[in-house]
């Protein structure tokens, strides 16, 4: 999965949906989240990264990575890839 | 070098509940090729435009359309022959009848405007949109229009509650159940008359368009926006403009098919399932078009070129993600000025 082509993300975090005109503020963990899946990182790649760069452990992250992909769906800011 | 122009507008209330003149004049003043006089056609001698700065150069009075068409042509006409006007904008949907009636006469006086033609208007009114859907092929709501409010003991046969109570021209209430349907029946007839419309309640997201059409099936300019803060009065009291090539692919589609002659606003519900239902067709511009020219298309000064016969080469972008925000001001204006109007009919 990853973001939608046409979704605007700011340097501050702000993300803005062109197609509903919605807008949603991400904080500092969210938008490095977001930047992941930019680049196409797979889950283990990001569970990776945060676990090395946070205090938390992976099935702790996952769960919360998990969460935050649900909504994010649920926002319609994401689209399928053939390779997830 | 800017021509000289005179151009005439009505909707100069700039109220909760606002009329289009006042961003159309924006729009035209803005103009690249234009040096507008405007000249403010006023119903109300309290409509805000008329005591704004820099807005309207000059005002007369004209009476209400309900008074007869042809009070107000000739009212026109007689504002025409001691002040030029070169073009006619209308802004209401109750005017636009005897304006697109008196069309020609208005023409052959020197007065030109660009309006639906009577069978647009007709077709695409709120009672005639479910045959309007199927007609091009539009997904509309289920729709019917009575006229006795014992009528409303029934609707249940036809419709899942809630449901939308509408006036022809104006007001929309959602409604819950017979006893609220009874009260905004009430509350619509005693203001604009019957019928009142009963329309099928499309859960989903509101969204606009905002488009010109050059009547020979070519969109001159189409703009969508989400509201995204609604007054109590279902207004547009900020918004934003979207990308969106469903909606825009629909409005060319529809102003293709129906060849559609002016401006128009498109009032849209996105479903659940990215349906688009067209909910209602406005045969002029909403009163947020300054949204468009924001985001880079004039519409009201292409609207004013294709009245005066000008070629006009659509618009082929607007900026994504324009948003307006309208507040309201308190304006300082002298008693004089409100005499003048009242007793001479102008100022």
């Amino acid at each position: 999965m990853r973001l939608k082509k046409n979704i605007a993300l700011s340097d501050s975090g702000f993300v803005f949906n062109p197609t509903t005109g919605d807008s949603y503020s991400l904080n500092r963990v969210g938008r490095e989240i977001l930047d992941y899946l930019s680049e196409g990182k797979s889950l283990d790649e990001i569970t990776a990264l945060m676990t090395a760069g946070y205090d938390i452990d992976a099935p702790g992250f996952e769960k919360y990575f998990f969460d935050f992909i649900s909504m994010l769906r649920q926002f319609e800011l994401l689209e399928e890839t053939h390779e997830n | 070098m800017k021509t000289e122009i005179t151009v005439a507008l009505s909707g100069l209330n700039n109220t909760d509940n606002p009329g289009p003149g006042v961003p159309v004049i924006r729009g035209i003043r803005e103009s690249e090729s234009f040096a507008p006089r405007i000249i403010g056609l006023a119903y109300e001698n309290l409509e805000p435009a008329i005591y704004m700065n820099g807005v309207v150069d000059k005002t007369y009075q004209v009476p209400y359309p309900s008074e007869g068409s042809d009070v107000l042509i000739r009212r026109i006409l007689e504002i025409h022959a001691r002040d030029p006007i070169d073009v006619l904008v209308p802004n209401f949907d109750a005017e636009l009848y005897a304006f697109m009636r008196s069309e020609k006469r208005l023409e052959e006086a020197g007065v030109h405007t660009f309006l639906p033609t009577m069978e647009q208007f007709e077709e695409r009114h709120k009672t005639n949109l479910p045959d309007f859907g199927k007609k091009y092929g539009f997904l509309v709501p289920f729709s019917k229009s009575i006229t006795r409010i014992d009528e409303i003991d029934r609707l249940k046969e036809d419709f899942e509650y809630p449901l939308m109570v509408k006036g022809k021209f104006y007001d929309a209430y959602l409604a819950y159940n017979e006893e609220q349907v009874r009260m905004h029946y009430n509350k619509i007839t005693a203001k604009w008359g019957l019928p009142v419309i009963i329309q099928e309640f499309i859960r989903g997201t509101e969204v606009n368009v905002v488009a010109l059409g050059d009547g020979k099936g070519n969109t001159v300019g189409a703009v969508p926006m989400r509201k995204q803060y609604i007054t109590d009065k279902g207004k547009a009291w900020a918004g934003i403009t979207l990308d969106d090539e469903n909606m825009l692919d629909l409005t060319r589609r529809l102003i293709r098919e129906t060849r559609w002659r002016g401006g128009m606003e498109l009032e849209l519900v996105k479903s659940g399932k990215n349906e688009l239902y067209i909910i209602e067709i406005n045969p002029r511009i909403p009163a947020w078009v300054y949204l468009a020219v924001g985001a880079g298309q004039n519409l009201p000064e292409a609207l004013v070129k294709l009245a005066l016969g000008m070629e006009v080469e659509p618009f082929d972008h607007y900026q994504v993600g324009k948003m307006f925000i309208r507040y309201s001001y308190d304006l300082i204006t002298d008693l004089k000025e409100f005499e003048k109007l009242s007793t001479l009919g102008e100022l």
